[in-house]
């Protein structure tokens, strides 16, 4: 940054600001690696434990649950990330899903034979509508997006209530193909497991390296800034949630698949799971920091919670308070490493002189 | 850094007063504040865009009886008017704090779990014998500490209030579900789940709707004619010059959050009783109503602007609306859509007054610079 500012000055000083800068670089990379490597550690200990205590934890059967479990979540988690590192918020994808994936399972007892590509094109097509909408809305009328979409999350889910009523789709109705993306696997690993791992790497590397996945982080910083050094924020704030909601409507397709049974209430619910395994994974909320592979292993991390809960018997009742505990805990945490990281690198500037 | 935010206090003083009423409740906390018919008389010429929206409050109020009179007949009797009460009462009371919250520029999504938290102690107390006031006032007390510990949360540790909330509402209903489970309790004594059956002596109102009205005069009153009240507003339009104005803060923010979780639990009490059932899930959905009647009233989710009769308002509108579609059949698992679609109509309609205001002044900008450039 400061390299930028500096070619007017002598050779010497630009040198000189440059290293000052790009050891504050390191910094905060090695930061936020430490924050991530902290959610793998909580993982890998709470794994340990749970084996410990009860070896059955990691047997094979456990694992294929808890992977083909955590693709749904970790494929929302890549929407959301993109949204709430612009900072904002996405609550309406359990609605969405809910949505689409009824619609979606429905076209298959109107037209028995339909390629199944179709169909995860028409789940696409109506979470990039809905989308579309929350975009619109919180990137034109500037409104905060948590009023925005807790309002859709309603609307959108009373848009299914009335489509649905008490109908249902059941399994039997749905053909073997499709029901079978989410039991294939290779050597004991879902496919499907695969490739959302896949999606999120190159979600990944598309925040990391392309400029508009940048962008998104400069609004989430500081929107005024980012819309004075000339970022289309609009634009991208739009396209986040487009994305977001283009994700929840691929995973409606995936949940009817993994599910078979779909009625109204359809993914009730996942919007707080999905927030919560975005935010313990080290996206902050406040927007500006974070990663998909931090909110993957988010999301994975709270499953392997609800299943450790369920192979160590003890209730599921304890499953929200423990994400609720965790959620919190992962926003002080961000808190106090943000504070830090910013009176050191204030440390740094000043004793480099820029 | 202190002299230099010291500094930008009066240069953003100016900036607060634009907003209709901040500026009014800005000033009436200086230490000497003027003699209060002034302080009326400014405040009021100060409300004038609040009042459009409180006119426009009361059109959608009557539009709304006659719309719920014309499609039932069953609207104006005395069993709905009990029944209105019955099922809003709590949203109506939980509306109460979450306007000042709001108003002081934060957000309490907790309340919801509170309000679930607080049903499934009363149920798992009472079935461990304890006696039912000892219940309430443990209750009541409880509640209020789990505000408080939003308010510590939001004010100590400086973390934004909408994603602290976002983790209690998890948290706390997590508990609930912990001390409950999926149990039901529902041997409540007579005495005390008769409010949901009867309404309140000599009126037709349901307890929980005379309990609101009771605790909208205290709040109406503690916003609008305290220094407590003032000391909100000028919170939520800027937090540093009200602080540089003296006030303080994080103390009266904690304070916010705590009523908000007593209120929380007394809403819990009256459910659980109005229902006869101690639930985990007691409430569930219930905050964005509350939200959304809050909004829709005329206050600013970004803070500093808001009134309680517009509040009180909006819960009519509400309230009407939802039981006039539910006369008519509507399908009752929809019925979120009202409060979503009333939320998006209240954060949209100042938008299309803003975005006309911006149009005009575009358009006045266009033709000043024309006519500048027509004279060059």
């Amino acid at each position: 940054m400061s390299g930028s500012i500096a070619p007017a000055g002598p050779k010497g000083e630009d040198l000189a600001g440059e290293a000052a800068a790009s050891r504050s670089q390191q910094l905060v990379d090695f930061v936020f690696r430490v924050r991530e490597l902290g959610i793998v550690a909580v993982l890998v200990v709470f794994a340990a434990v749970t084996t410990a205590i009860e070896p059955r934890f990691l047997n094979d059967q456990n694992i294929k649950f808890i992977l083909s479990d955590t693709t749904i979540y970790a494929l929302l988690a890549v929407g959301e990330t993109m949204v709430v590192i612009s900072r904002n918020v996405d609550l309406s994808v359990g609605s969405v899903l809910g949505l689409s994936a009824y619609l979606s399972a429905h076209m298959f007892s109107q037209f028995h034979d339909l390629p199944i590509f179709v169909v995860f094109l028409a789940g696409l097509a109506i979470g990039l509508a809905c989308g579309a909408f929350n975009g619109a809305i919180v990137a034109l009328a500037r409104v905060p997006s948590l009023v925005v979409t807790l309002a859709t999350l309603y609307i959108i889910r009373g848009l299914d209530v009335v489509i649905v009523g008490g109908n249902m789709v059941v399994a039997s109705t749905l053909p073997n193909s499709f029901i079978g993306i989410t039991t294939a696997s290779i050597v004991g690993v879902p496919v499907l497991f695969l490739i959302i791992a896949a999606f999120v790497v190159g979600a990944a590397y598309y925040l990391r390296s392309f400029r508009s996945g940048r962008e998104l982080y400069a609004i989430g910083s500081n929107p005024d800034a980012a819309r004075l050094a000339g970022i289309p924020t609009g634009r991208r704030v739009f396209t986040a949630f487009v994305v977001s909601g283009g994700i929840a409507g691929l995973a409606g397709v995936l949940w009817a698949a993994t599910y078979g049974t779909i009625d109204s209430t359809a993914g009730t619910g996942y919007e707080l799971q999905v927030v919560a395994g975005v935010v313990v994974g080290g996206v902050a909320i406040f927007g500006g920091s974070g990663t998909v592979v931090g909110a993957a292993i988010g999301a994975l991390l709270l499953q392997t919670i609800t299943t450790a809960l369920n192979v160590l018997g003890i209730s599921a009742f304890w499953e929200q308070a423990i994400a609720g505990a965790l959620l919190l805990l992962a926003i002080a945490l961000d808190r106090g490493i943000t504070v830090r990281l910013t009176a050191a690198l204030r440390k740094r500037n000043l004793r480099y002189g820029t | 850094m202190e002299p230099e935010l010291l500094s930008i206090a009066p240069a953003v003083e100016p900036v607060t007063v634009a907003p209709p009423d901040q500026g009014a409740a800005g000033q009436g906390t200086t230490p000497a504040p003027p003699a209060p018919s002034e302080r009326g008389r400014r405040g009021g010429s100060g409300y004038g865009n609040l009042a459009r929206w409180e006119s426009g409050l009361v059109v959608a109020l009557i539009a709304t009886v006659v719309m719920a009179v014309s499609l039932s007949t069953h609207f104006m009797t005395r069993a709905n008017i009990l029944n209105l009460g019955l099922t809003n009462g709590e949203v109506a009371i939980m509306a109460l704090p979450m306007m000042l919250i709001i108003i002081a520029g934060e957000i309490d999504l907790s309340i919801q779990s509170t309000l679930a938290l607080s049903s499934s102690l009363i149920g798992y107390l009472w079935a461990h014998g304890w006696a039912m006031p000892v219940i309430i006032v443990t209750v009541l007390v409880l509640g209020t500490l789990l505000g408080a510990f939003n308010g510590v949360l939001v004010t100590r540790l400086g973390l934004p209030s909408l994603a602290v909330t976002i983790g209690t509402l998890t948290l706390y209903a997590g508990i609930a579900e912990i001390i409950l489970g999926s149990n039901i309790i529902s041997n409540f004594p007579a005495g005390y789940t008769t409010i949901g059956v009867n309404p309140f002596p000599h009126t037709d109102l349901s307890y929980s709707a005379v309990i609101f009205i009771l605790l909208a005069i205290v709040f109406g009153f503690v916003l609008h004619f305290t220094p407590f009240g003032r000391a909100i507003f000028a919170i939520g339009a800027n937090k540093e010059a009200a602080l540089y104005a003296g006030i303080r803060v994080k103390r009266i923010k904690t304070v916010l959050f705590a009523i908000s979780g007593l209120i929380g639990a007394l809403a819990g009490i009256l459910l659980t009783f109005e229902l006869s059932t101690a639930e985990s899930n007691n409430g569930s959905g219930f905050v964005l109503s509350v939200v959304a009647i809050v909004l829709l009233g005329g206050v600013s989710i970004f803070g500093g602007k808001g009134s309680l009769i517009g509040v009180v308002l909006a819960v009519l509108v509400f309230a009407g609306l939802q039981n006039a579609l539910l006369l008519t059949n509507f399908p009752e698992s929809a019925s979120g859509t009202i409060p979503g679609g009333l939320l998006l109509v209240a954060v949209l309609v100042p938008y299309m007054g803003e975005l006309l205001r911006r149009g005009r002044r575009a358009l006045a900008r266009r033709l000043a610079t024309g006519s500048q450039e027509g004279g060059r």
